[in-house]
């Protein structure tokens, strides 16, 4: 390379750091090959969904997968913020990702906009003010499972979740606020697909009930074994393992399954049902709520643009914080440290026509917060 | 804890080993006749279980769904047997592990591609469903049992196949001296393609059977194929009756553990501390009863000199 | 000058001038890839020296590779947290100086290898590819339940250890570093494969009997070979993850074990340079293929295949020609 294009590689930077204040540049790390893809997929769509309806000509989005590496996933941080020069970072689907990167990423003065994944510790000690969570903190929808189980009147639960740091925090928020006894506790093999062993203590414990967090394709071959068990309490989950793209795996062995989840296909609103017909129309299946938050934090985004440019950070911070857009949720605000205060709702597994979907029977927690936001000093 | 706990655990772990049999089984022979270390052995386990899910949703026959996964399955093996692995008979096994390592790459990002990101759906047939009643008041899945049924028959006719027929004498020839074989006459390559497919379509074979009771996903066989190492290793590589036997250990280890562990610890510790120790020391457990074995005998309980 | 040392030093230039071209385009990101080339390329030369000079193929090299990151994860997360490492019998505080965090991961690293060597070399052939992919389960599984430092959340480490004089958080300056590190590495392991070690360990490779007969038992050439191996090794781990401020059990997966392996190969086995060609390729692959298609992995896996059934020698097989006997 010749003098001649360094100088005008160095122009063209210059050049383009000058031109950056007109438009937003999002910059999306999320999982779209390998294992857990399905999830990355549905943030995506519903993301882009939302930009499409927009018509903003301002916005751009540039998608990388992370392979759900976090290696791969701080590399690609580096990329989008050194060499592609985005103003805000959002996508991460799972807290081990969101650890390796985020901190980093809001250091260097960059927003950050969680679609899935809410480690405690981002809720708390080391919550950020560029930080925004538009889904939940890791905890929320335990606590309401708990809470559920209270007003169910189930007064002796087995619970069981993988031995991981997520695992521990699920079953932590569901003590939280579940008041029974405990007929036994399991952390199980993460990964782990017979659950046999598990099952036959379940059987032995004298227990009322089951809570359990298995996601993906360990909460499928649970649920199919449980069935076939001749087990039959009660079970309670989060939505993670009662989402629209795996429940269609699950089939049966699902139905009548109480779980949580801050989002449900039938929330009544005009927002809402409108989401739910286009993404259909569009990808031609039903939304999870992987997807409806990937269509709200591309909407919460939208609704900042509208009032603040991305270059002046303290402006744009507010116009976050504000969260004044229309969410497929209904009523959604942040707290203190940025995280959701959302109703948390109760739904039933059910089947129409032949596809397993779910419906709300409840309200689990109502203006639900979480339990860091006190740690945070921001 | 009570006897029939007990029991019935063992009876899961009698499951888990038989079904790991059947995976291993292919390995050990592939291994035994032909001196390949096949990582992708996983793959066609894979193979198995999503052609038995596209045919179960397509005619809603479960036999039908099993014979399908056979057929996938050898078929993919015979497959990659003329592509690639038939070039790789006299490599080192350097070689082998990284061919096959690709292969992995090869039929996971393909089974994505043609099947999407999301699981499928795969169920036991209606009249396997519920439970029956054992002696002593246990009840037991109907399913798994006859899974443990499924797997010894398939264990038998193996160990008839390879002492009592024809195929079998050029396989048990075929492992003490492969150049002899070649020498009487023996089409050596055709018999290799063979082995290769019967261990393939064994392979396929448990993927459907234990994809109508776990998740059907890319990836799913990845760790079925380490453990079906652990197990052969076991048994000595090479030894049908080893990777039975080894099969079985790692079984009763791996479900054992999960269910004692946790509860020996609690003697001596709170609760929630015996919980977590526990269960990290059980998924540790098979690998420590194979590293014990193999340093008592280096070359497993049943290899040969 | 015989022409696999020619491509040796077009090869180390490339990976000099390549970040130096990026620096003065103000492309930091390229920076930051070739940095990880070249970390992984001294994570190659480690399994290399193992498997390239001893023919011991293991399986289970992400163990050094993820203990040599957790070394500087723990130290540096202790320096940052202002709480000790231990108390008893004698008190150690945690650091972030890059001085000390080296010698701890090659030394823990390498005693890791020293423990698990002793008790693989017991076995051969595939028993011995099995047991060390045994003993990375293990491991892999006891981090991710190791609550104190993160499971499988990993740790985070908000900014670069440090080294005196030097900057380490400008992309440029750590590459150096790790550079540096790389030729020192080359360097040493050129020396050793010259040694009188170095030859006996080749030609234990080649035929065990001849070199029991000079007196020298295979076994503990080979256990030395491994647990240099495994030191190497992990002081890539430490680097990559200062690269990353970032350590998790992936680092510790039987898939890293196996692109360790692929670094090795693709370069060309039992070359000294031969992992930092390959190393440099599998990076430029992956940049390139990952833009291509979702399904990326399916080229990636051909390519592979490719090189195994029809390159044996890998890049430097092919650029280079055969491999000059070592007299």
């Amino acid at each position: 390379m010749g003098l001649h294009k360094f100088a005008l590689a160095a122009s063209a930077a210059l050049f383009a750091a000058g031109a950056q204040a007109e438009g937003l540049k999002v910059g999306m790390i999320t999982t779209l090959s390998g294992g857990g893809a399905g999830l990355g997929i549905d943030v995506r769509d519903g993301f882009m969904l939302a930009v499409e309806q927009s018509g903003r000509s301002d916005l751009e989005v540039v998608i990388e997968d992370d392979q759900r590496k976090p290696d791969v996933a701080v590399q690609l941080a580096d990329k989008m913020i050194q060499s592609e020069k985005v103003d805000v970072l959002t996508g991460i689907i799972w807290s081990n990702l969101a650890m390796a990167v985020v901190p980093a990423s809001v250091a260097q003065g960059k927003f950050y906009l969680s679609p899935n994944a809410g480690p405690s510790p981002l809720a708390g000690k080391g919550c950020h003010e560029n930080y925004f969570n538009v889904a939940w903190q890791n905890d929320n929808l335990h606590e309401a499972a708990g809470a559920y189980a209270n007003s169910a009147d189930l007064k002796n639960s087995f619970i069981l979740a993988p031995n991981y740091p997520a695992g521990k925090d699920a079953l932590t928020g569901y003590k939280r606020f579940y008041e029974g006894e405990l007929a036994g506790e399991i952390y199980t093999k993460l990964g782990q697909t017979d659950y046999a062993s598990e099952i036959a203590q379940i059987r032995a414990s004298g227990a009322d009930s089951v809570y359990f967090f298995l996601p993906g394709g360990m909460g499928i071959s649970f649920l199919k074994q449980y069935a076939d068990s001749g087990v039959d309490l009660p079970v309670v989950g989060p939505a993670f393992s009662f989402d629209q793209g795996i429940l269609q795996a699950v089939g049966a062995a699902a139905l009548g399954v109480k779980n949580t989840s801050q989002w449900s296909k039938d929330i009544d609103n005009a927002t809402n049902t409108a989401f739910v017909e286009s993404f259909e129309a569009k990808y031609g299946r039903l939304p999870s709520l992987y997807a409806s938050q990937g269509f709200d934090t591309a909407n919460l985004l939208i609704s900042a643009m509208g009032k603040a440019d991305v270059a002046d950070q303290d402006a744009f911070r507010s116009a976050l914080q504000a969260a004044e857009f229309d969410s497929t949720r209904g009523d959604f605000a942040f707290g203190p440290n940025n995280h959701p205060i959302q109703d948390i709702y109760v739904r039933e597994v059910v089947q129409e026509g032949d596809v397993f979907t779910n419906k709300i029977v409840s309200v689990g927690l109502k203006n639900h917060s979480d339990a860091y936001a006190a740690d945070c000093k921001m | 804890m009570s006897w029939i706990l007990l029991i019935e655990q063992t009876l899961n772990g009698l499951q888990f080993g038989v079904m790991l049999f059947l995976m291993a089984a292919g390995l050990t022979l592939i291994f035994g006749v032909m001196g390949l270390i096949n990582l992708a052995h996983g793959s066609l386990y894979m193979v198995g279980a999503f052609a038995a899910a596209a045919v179960a949703a397509a005619t809603g026959s479960f036999v039908l769904a099993l014979v399908a996964s056979l057929v996938a399955a050898a078929f993919a093996g015979v497959l990659i047997e003329v592509l690639v692995i038939r070039r790789l008979y006299d490599r080192d096994h350097l070689d082998q592990v990284l061919a096959t390592f690709a292969l992995i790459l090869i039929f996971s990002e393909g089974t994505r591609w043609a099947f999407g990101s999301f699981p499928l759906f795969l169920d036991r047939p209606e009249y396997l469903a519920g439970t029956v009643t054992l002696p002593f008041g246990i009840e037991y899945s109907k399913y798994r049992l006859s899974l443990i049924g499924i797997g010894l028959l398939v264990a038998a006719g193996l160990f008839w196949m390879i002492m009592r027929t024809r195929i079998g004498i050029r396989i048990r020839a075929g492992e003490n001296d492969r150049e002899m074989i070649g020498a009487l006459g023996v089409d050596i390559s055709l018999l290799y393609t063979l082995i290769f497919a019967l261990g393939a379509a064994l392979a396929g074979f448990a993927g459907a059977l234990i994809g109508a009771i776990q998740s059907v996903q890319v990836g799913m066989g990845e760790p079925v194929l380490i453990l079906a190492f652990v197990v052969i290793v076991i048994g000595g590589i090479g030894s049908i009756k080893g990777a039975l036997i080894g099969a079985v250990l790692v079984g009763l280890t791996d479900t054992l553990g999960r269910f004692l562990l946790p509860q020996i610890f609690g003697l001596v510790m709170t609760p929630s501390a015996a919980t977590s120790v526990g269960s990290s020391l059980a998924s540790m457990s098979i690998y420590i009863l194979m590293a014990g074995v193999l340093l008592v005998r280096p070359k497993g309980l049943f290899g040969g000199a | 000058m015989t022409k696999e040392t020619l491509l040796n030093a077009v090869l180390l230039c490339l990976l000099l001038a390549v970040p130096l071209i990026a620096w003065v385009s103000d492309e930091p990101f390229i920076i930051t890839l070739t940095t990880r080339a070249v970390i992984f390329a001294i994570a190659g030369i480690g399994l290399n020296f193992a498997l390239g000079f001893g023919g011991l193929v293991s399986l289970g090299h992400a163990v050094f590779f993820g203990i040599g990151g957790y070394v500087m994860g723990i130290l540096a997360y202790h320096a940052q947290t202002y709480t000790p490492l231990m108390e008893w019998p004698f008190a150690v505080e945690g650091t972030k100086s890059m001085l000390i965090v080296w010698p701890v991961a090659v030394v823990v690293s390498g005693l890791a290898a020293l423990a698990i060597g002793a008790l693989s070399l017991r076995t051969t052939g595939v028993y011995f590819i099995m047991i060390t992919l045994a003993f990375g389960q293990m491991l892999y599984y006891f981090t991710i339940s190791w609550s104190t430092y993160g499971g499988e959340d990993g740790l985070s480490i908000y900014v670069r250890n440090t080294f005196p004089g030097l900057n380490t958080m400008d992309p440029i300056q750590f590459f150096a570093i790790c550079y540096v590190l790389l030729l020192i590495v080359l360097i040493g392991v050129h020396c050793a494969a010259r040694s009188s070690f170095g030859l006996m360990l080749r030609a234990a490779k080649q035929n065990e009997e001849r070199v029991q007969a000079v007196g020298q038992g295979p076994y503990r050439l080979y256990l030395i070979a491994f647990t240099i191996s495994g030191a190497i090794t992990g002081l890539a781990g430490a680097l990559f993850a200062d690269l990353n401020r970032f350590v998790s059990p992936t680092m510790l997966s039987w898939h890293t074990s196996g692109e360790i392996m692929v670094f090795v190969i693709l370069g060309g086995v039992g070359r000294v340079f031969g992992p930092v060609a390959g190393a440099a390729l599998f990076i430029l692959l992956e940049h390139s293929l990952g833009g291509l298609s979702e399904y990326w992995h399916i080229y990636l896996g051909a390519i592979l295949l490719g090189v195994v059934l029809f390159a044996r020698g890998g890049l430097y097989g092919l650029l280079a020609g055969r491999e000059v006997a070592h007299d």
